[in-house]
């Protein structure tokens, strides 16, 4: 099938559009969060999402709706519980994710009939997203744009050196909190792409290319931007052409894209260094 | 005027503890050395000074105004203690770090003016990283990395500045124009300076006053009056007393 086949379906375009604005705010959160060593806050939170789906099919509300609030509340659990409980970040998120997932467990065994719905979550399916959730996806992405945007300089003073950004009269616990409340939002926000199970990957594998050769903080999100929408991109297309899963192919694309950058910068790039 | 004022302060880590009962004025004008042998209480006083840490006891004020209260951060320059503070591998320019050294004087939201390039310009060239602006924090030596993160301490013009041992990456030469640097800017800029440093006998030669420190404060005051100190001939050894004060003179 030739690309402009491809485009004729409206399932299609949904699926693009909803599928960048969603790959761009992750790529760009996801900078902060490998900077910061929180990568595995995607993953914790990930699960956590699979509680509030099973509390959402419970109650028969939209998963993102209520995920939204439930999975914000997790994350200011693992913030807190790393603040104030003085764990290990990677403690608190353990904490936390387990607690999602037994959460889910428990629910979807004692309300029971809605196993296959909770399980098609694990693995999204950005093709079947409705009109609805595309202009949700559009309006929470540009609110976490925004938001990153206005504390832009704040998150990279945070993230470079904490103590200085303190010094210089950052509140960084506010920035931490923002930080891990937009994750929040955006965790659930890719779960209809790649699902629960494949979350995490589109916050790490954008960044960690972008970062293969970017020249600068500034740069380092462009070129993550960049390659996490090229990712939804030809990963929808490579998943309709071939019939494969579309999620794990968006995924697939990404980390091709990763080996591209690192085969690059260890070979072209050293070579003229 | 005084411009750091710390009244009897005590700080404990969990049981042990660091600093015991500690009072000093820093004046505006004033160099001083803050020296003392490892684990005596410098980094953590500097810590509690500048409110990243709370005290057991005891009251900081900065430019007069209590330290839990004090809002005024663009006044102040800080150099944290080694490069561990940051990821090496972080993809930020020279130009973009020094650059955040502006942000204490911005409001939300914050934002890098063109008026701001002159700054930020002066800082690179006074600690000689204009030439590698556009490099990578990473890819510079630990002692360019040392004068990249001096000149993020000084680009917002601070009428105090505080490092922690900031020679430690620098070798002999670059040490001796780094202190001239110092000196510059406590002479002619009227900065206010706290130096921590192991190197007391290559303090004495720049700063004007000495604050010994082990965990209490053992002595503070000129180095004239170190050097004529019976109490100090008898803690430090007349032989060591002696190398200090003729690296001085």
């Amino acid at each position: 099938m030739d690309l402009f086949s491809f485009f004729q379906y409206e399932f299609v375009w949904r699926a693009v559009i909803a599928g960048s604005f969603i790959a761009l705010v992750c790529s760009i959160l996801g900078v902060l969060l490998v900077l910061r060593r929180l990568s595995l806050i995607g993953d914790g939170l990930a699960h956590v999402t699979f509680g509030s789906v099973a509390v959402s099919l419970l109650f028969k509300q939209h998963p993102v709706y209520l995920s939204i609030p439930i999975v914000m509340a997790g994350s200011l659990g693992i913030l807190k519980l790393t603040e104030k409980a003085r764990l290990y970040g990677d403690a608190a998120i353990g904490i936390v994710s387990s607690l999602g997932v037994a959460g889910g467990i428990i629910i979807a065994s004692v309300a029971g009939g809605f196993n296959i719905d909770i399980f098609s979550f694990l693995f999204g399916n950005i093709l079947a997203i409705s009109q609805a959730e595309v202009l949700t996806s559009i309006a929470l992405s540009i609110v976490v744009l925004l938001i990153i945007f206005f504390f832009y300089h704040e998150h990279f003073a945070t993230a470079f050196d904490e103590e200085f950004a303190k010094i210089s009269g950052i509140d960084t616990g506010k920035i931490n909190a923002i930080l891990v409340l937009l994750t929040g939002i955006t965790v659930v926000l890719a779960m209809k792409i790649v699902g629960i199970m494949l979350t995490s990957s589109l916050l790490i594998l954008p960044s960690v290319t972008a970062l293969q050769i970017a020249r600068s903080f500034k740069n380092t999100m462009i070129v993550s931007s960049i390659c996490g929408i090229v990712s939804v991109i030809v990963g929808i297309y490579a998943s309709f052409v071939m019939n494969l899963p579309t999620g794990a192919t968006i995924v697939m694309a990404n980390f091709l894209l990763f080996i591209t950058a690192y085969t690059y910068k260890n070979t072209v790039r050293s070579k003229y260094r | 005027m005084t411009i750091v004022a710390v009244e009897h302060l005590s700080f404990r880590y969990n049981s042990v503890e660091v600093l015991s009962d500690i009072s000093f004025g820093v004046n505006e004008g004033d160099y001083i050395g803050l020296v003392g042998p490892n684990g005596s209480g410098k980094t953590t006083a500097i810590k509690v000074v500048l409110g990243l840490v709370k005290p057991a006891k005891g009251i900081v004020s900065l430019f007069g105004t209590n330290v839990n209260d004090f809002r005024e951060w663009h006044r102040i320059g800080y150099l944290p203690q080694k490069l561990t503070h940051f990821n090496p591998h972080f993809p930020a320019t020279v130009r973009e770090i020094v650059s955040s050294g502006l942000f204490s004087t911005k409001k939300f939201p914050k934002r890098i003016q063109r008026s701001d390039e002159a700054l930020i310009d002066d800082a690179m060239r006074l600690t000689d990283v204009a030439d590698i602006r556009h490099k990578l924090i990473g890819e510079l030596s630990g002692g360019q990395q040392q004068r990249v993160l001096v000149a993020r301490a000084i680009v917002n013009r601070p009428d105090l500045l505080i490092l922690d041992e900031p020679t430690t990456a620098l070798d002999p030469e670059a040490r001796g124009t780094f202190f001239q640097t110092l000196m510059g800017l406590n002479q002619n800029g009227n900065v206010t300076i706290i130096l921590i440093t192991h190197d007391i006998a290559s303090i004495g030669k720049y700063a004007s006053k000495l604050l010994y420190l082990d965990k209490q404060i053992i002595f503070y005051g000129s180095f004239e009056d170190f050097c004529l100190s019976e109490k100090m001939t008898n803690y430090f050894g007349e032989f060591s007393q002696h190398l200090i004060c003729h690296r001085h003179d």
